[in-house]
């Protein structure tokens, strides 16, 4: 298993492709993503690499991240996020991930946080058909009906769907397309749609249901290996 | 420029379609890529654009009317399809609406555009 990535949602394009397909993309931009520090067994009880993306103004950064940023000689990150990796998978601190990290045809889970709906009905929250518009249906037309059965059980039954708050949730959606990467501009074009806003964060990760492809740069693809499109393996 | 918007510009350049200046109500001639089996071939589709969408970035499209065996067909085209082979203006219409849907409704005479012959191409 090999950690995932930090990316910044830069919004949805198309791409022609040579045969004459079109593929709705969405664009992942890696921004200085950098492992920040790892979590071992000895000290932590756990392994993990903790990743950051994105740049932060040195003095809105607390006192506390300022002394964890600089014990592993990074600038300070706007987003921070672990991922479990075993062992042999750690990536030293300090190294920058690129965007080959992703082969070109792979699947990928995309994890983001969904844009908020507010207070919505069941309609739109829960796909219901809603009421008739005309057969005596009186101002309930987007209603979501009867909750439940009669004095026996007396009650509607918890998880019931109804109206309610909705998005602004964790979302992953599994199994999407890498088309393309741009380990220059550090992009990560992904077929479909990703969860999310405009300039928000998602992680991406190797998808759980697929079999990963061979040639998978391990432990990840690096910057500094300058050039050499295989500096993962060292 | 925003980074969607040089993405788009670049592909837009790096495919390098040959588009020629067309609006609605202009009869246009599309070289459309076909493949059947193993071999393709260019199938043309004449008829009159009867609207453009998004503009001449990457997003854009128009339709295409024309009346095939006493049936009015509309076929869609993206502007940048790498299926598109060619694309000729065959007359010039002159017309007051961007968009001609009303042509949806008409038959014979009432559906003729008539010619623009003071056309002048925009300087680059």
């Amino acid at each position: 298993m090999r950690s995932g990535i930090i990316a910044k949602k830069v919004g949805m394009t198309r791409l022609f492709m040579e045969d004459g397909q079109q593929i709705p993309v969405t664009v992942l931009h890696l921004d200085g993503l950098q492992v920040v520090s790892q979590r071992t067994e000895d000290k932590d009880g756990y392994t993990a690499v903790q990743l950051g993306a994105g740049s932060a103004k040195v003095k809105r950064v607390s006192k506390a991240m300022r002394g964890h940023f600089a014990a592993s000689k990074v600038e300070p990150k706007r987003k921070l996020v672990e991922f479990r990796v075993p062992a042999d998978a750690l990536i030293e601190v300090g190294a920058e991930i690129s965007a080959e990290h992703f082969l070109e045809g792979q699947k990928v889970d995309v994890t983001g946080t969904s844009i908020g709906k507010g207070f919505a009905g069941a309609m739109k929250r829960h796909n219901f058909g809603g009421l008739r518009a005309s057969h005596g249906v009186s101002i309930s037309h987007r209603s979501h009906g009867s909750t439940g059965q009669c004095q026996d059980p007396g009650k509607v039954f918890k998880g019931k769907k109804m109206a309610g708050h909705m998005g602004a949730a964790r979302v992953t959606t599994q199994n999407l397309e890498v088309v393309k990467t741009d380990a220059e501009r550090g992009l990560v074009f992904i077929k479909g749609a990703v969860p999310g806003p405009k300039s928000g964060w998602v992680t991406v990760k190797d998808a759980v249901k697929k079999k990963a492809p061979e040639g998978l740069p391990f432990p990840a693809a690096l910057k500094t290996a300058e050039a050499s499109a295989e500096g993962g393996e060292a | 420029m925003d980074l969607i918007a040089q993405l788009e510009a670049e592909q837009v350049a790096a495919l390098g379609k040959d588009i020629p200046d067309f609006k609605a109500g202009d009869t246009i001639r599309v070289g459309y890529k076909v493949t059947e089996g193993s071999r393709s071939r260019v199938q043309n589709y004449e008829g009159v654009c009867i609207s453009r969408k998004n503009g001449s970035g990457i997003a854009g499209s128009f339709t295409v009317r024309k009346i095939s065996f006493g049936e009015g067909v509309e076929r869609v085209f993206p502007l940048h399809s790498t299926n598109i082979d060619s694309i000729t203006v065959v007359r010039r219409g002159r017309v007051r609406r961007a968009k001609l849907y009303y042509l949806r409704s008409r038959r014979g005479k009432s559906a003729r555009i008539a010619e623009d012959t003071t056309y002048k191409a925009k300087k680059a």
